[in-house]
């Protein structure tokens, strides 16, 4: 650990810079395009159930094994991501929304409207977001619409403090103050000035949130709260498995790794694009 | 001093506020559900009988109009009256959360120094030769971790040292007999009980701690006291444990108490899974039984604890940093005060949204 041998910040190699950005659209284009095309390229109906193939472990015929009621795993995981990526997107949408909204509003207007919002993201960030979740759903069911809009509305509030952060620095520069000598109201500058200019950082976290609710969504349903069977989510998917981990170890396996790429591929593909997006961030 | 009895005044409103906030929201959770909360638990809990509906609607006085059920209900709360359980026992809720703390707030400050044993140096090392070999090493473990599912990791270990090589037990607090064990023995059961659980808990804080201490080291390196220190030809290890980690250490204060509405959400799987009787564990029998008042309190309790950290966290920087007591009146009295300034970097990982470093902490992984 002497001092002299350390090397200053080395440039990054190609693939230091760009090996993050491949491999996570490689995953992420990869676990989309096998969730879109389901329909296609599953060997199997996904509920389908089979009594001469229970437990199977995996095959040719069914390369990932059956379940314990003769469900083709591998099926299930190919529809198990349409869940997963529709929960992430449309959870994503709503955070996002009310994020943008409420950090423009708060940011630009300032004074008492951003002392009330801001403080409302500090009551809810004060809720264990998990334990609010599943308070929510105890009293509603769990069912596909309503788990998307409690995870939803459990967590924009980072999006509102960065927004907001960012549209404070932006009220101040020249571009919008012309726009205000123009005679352009607060509508127009928020969405045509301030709105573009804010939105780098905010995909940077819709992307890094699709990973989020994934993981929400999946340990949602591993707890029997989430998808309901018989639809397949990964979660409920090793729900089922924890019942026969001790004679049908795959149906644990897979469906972990299926969450475990594809957030770890949403997580890449946003720290990469937070690098591309942000150079000042670059380190 | 002045200026510190104000800074404390606006703490303190901050947290009335906060904590308004708090009451009001779960209140709206409870009406949330269609009907009258006793409906609900009535027709969905086959346990709650005629009378049982009868005293639910005298307890949440729903005869009354809405501002003064919450007066009622906010009164009974601060009392830590929590009204009595649906199950079977009807035990008031108070009871039932404070035998399931103790376990819960153990494994977690266990797993805390854990993670914060490896986490630092971990950290530390990575940022002082970054982009070394161990950096790369450790970006990637990171990188795995946070995309790691608490739950599958669980599932894992229970086959690997429950069935494959069977050598901890994989559910349960205590084995059978345990009644009968001497001192050493039982300590010894409980701690092969709570070996995995444990583990998880660590291996969920550690990605997130260990690239918060990295970055903050990395923040610190590049200060100019940092280089005038190295410029005078103090050894390696002066610099780091001396000059660079001592500071890089104070935001991991903040982290801390961030950390904490994680920790009470990841509890859930991880003592569902485990069949550990704490606070999560309840909570989720409490949720799958539509026992509600055992639901609002854990819920209201959750929330409360972690303000309570937020607190912490506050007051431990203030301790820890100097310049925070000195300077910080201005910044503080105007709103969150420092805890604001600091969270906003990090608290985007409590929302799952994450927009520090790669889901700055760990509480990014909450619930998964």
């Amino acid at each position: 650990m002497s001092a002299r041998r350390r090397r200053p910040l080395a440039p990054p190699s190609w693939l230091e810079r760009y090996g993050m950005l491949g491999l996570g659209l490689l995953l992420v284009g990869g676990m989309s395009l096998a969730a879109l095309l389901a329909p296609w390229i599953a060997p199997f109906d996904p509920n389908a159930i089979n009594v001469d193939a229970l437990l199977l472990t995996p095959s040719f015929a069914h390369p990932l094994g059956t379940d314990a009621l003769g469900r083709d795993v591998f099926s299930r995981i190919l529809f198990g991501g349409r869940v997963s990526l529709w929960v992430g997107f449309v959870a994503v949408g709503i955070s996002t929304g009310i994020g943008l909204a409420l950090g423009l509003i708060a940011g630009y207007f300032g004074g008492l409207i951003d002392e009330i919002i801001m403080r409302l993201v500090d009551v809810m960030l004060c809720f264990p977001s998990f334990f609010l979740i599943l308070a929510v759903i105890a009293f509603l069911e769990p069912s596909l619409t309503n788990i998307m809009a409690v995870i939803g509305l459990t967590s924009w509030m980072g999006v509102a403090r960065l927004v907001r952060a960012e549209t404070l620095s932006l009220r101040g520069r020249d571009f919008v103050l012309a726009a205000k000598v123009a005679g352009a109201g607060p509508v127009r500058i928020i969405v045509r000035h301030i709105l573009p200019n804010a939105l780098a950082p905010v995909l940077v976290s819709a992307t890094l949130g699709v990973a989020g609710a994934i993981l929400v969504e999946s340990s949602l349903s591993f707890l029997g709260l989430g998808v309901q069977p018989p639809d397949a989510s990964w979660g409920n998917m090793l729900m089922d498995g924890k019942e026969v981990l001790e004679i049908a170890s795959w149906l644990s396996v897979y469906p972990g790794l299926a969450i475990l790429l594809t957030v770890l591929g949403y997580n890449l593909l946003g720290e990469s694009l937070r690098d591309i997006l942000d150079p000042r961030l670059r380190r | 001093m002045t200026r510190t009895l104000l800074r404390i005044a606006a703490k303190l409103a901050w947290v009335a506020v906060v904590f308004f906030g708090i009451t009001v929201i779960s209140f709206w959770v409870i009406h949330l559900a269609p009907g009258k909360p006793t409906d609900l638990q009535t027709t969905l809990n086959p346990g709650a009988s005629a009378v049982a509906r009868e005293r639910l609607e005298k307890i949440y006085g729903l005869d009354q109009p809405i501002h003064v059920q919450y007066g009622q209900w906010v009164t009974r709360m601060a009392r830590l009256d929590f009204g009595r359980s649906m199950s079977g026992d009807s035990r008031p809720v108070w009871d039932k959360i404070a035998e399931r703390l103790p376990l819960t707030f153990g494994m977690n400050i266990v797993s805390l120094f854990l993670t914060l044993a490896v986490a630092i140096p971990i950290g530390v090392a990575s940022a002082w030769r970054q982009g070394g070999a161990f950096d790369r090493l450790s970006t990637v473990v990171v990188f795995v971790g946070f995309a790691m599912p608490s739950f599958w990791l669980a599932l894992l270990l229970m086959r690997q040292f429950g069935i494959v090589w069977p050598v901890l037990p994989i559910s349960g607090l205590t084995s059978l007999g345990f009644a009968k064990l001497g001192f050493w023995d039982k300590t010894w059961d409980l701690c092969r009980h709570l070996a995995l659980p444990v583990f998880l808990y660590t291996f969920g804080s550690l990605a997130g701690m260990s690239r918060f201490m990295r970055t903050s080291m990395l923040e610190v390196l590049r200060q100019d006291y940092i280089l005038t220190a190295r410029a005078k030809g103090l050894p390696a290890r002066t610099v780091i444990f001396r000059h660079a980690m001592r500071n890089a250490l104070l935001p991991v204060i903040t982290i801390l108490g961030l950390s904490v509405p994680g920790l009470i959400g990841g509890s859930v799987i991880i003592e569902s899974i485990f069949s550990l009787p704490g606070l999560g564990q309840l909570f989720y029998q409490a949720v799958m039984s539509r026992d509600y008042p055992l639901i609002m309190g854990s819920l209201v309790l959750g929330a409360v604890l972690t303000l309570a950290g937020n607190l912490l966290a506050d007051a431990g920087y203030g301790l820890a940093d100097p310049r925070i007591r000195q300077s910080g009146g201005g910044a503080g009295a105007q709103s969150g005060g420092q805890l604001e300034a600091a969270s906003a970097a990090t608290s985007d990982a409590a929302s799952g949204t994450t927009s520090g470093e790669p889901s700055a902490a760990s509480s990014g992984k909450e619930g998964a």
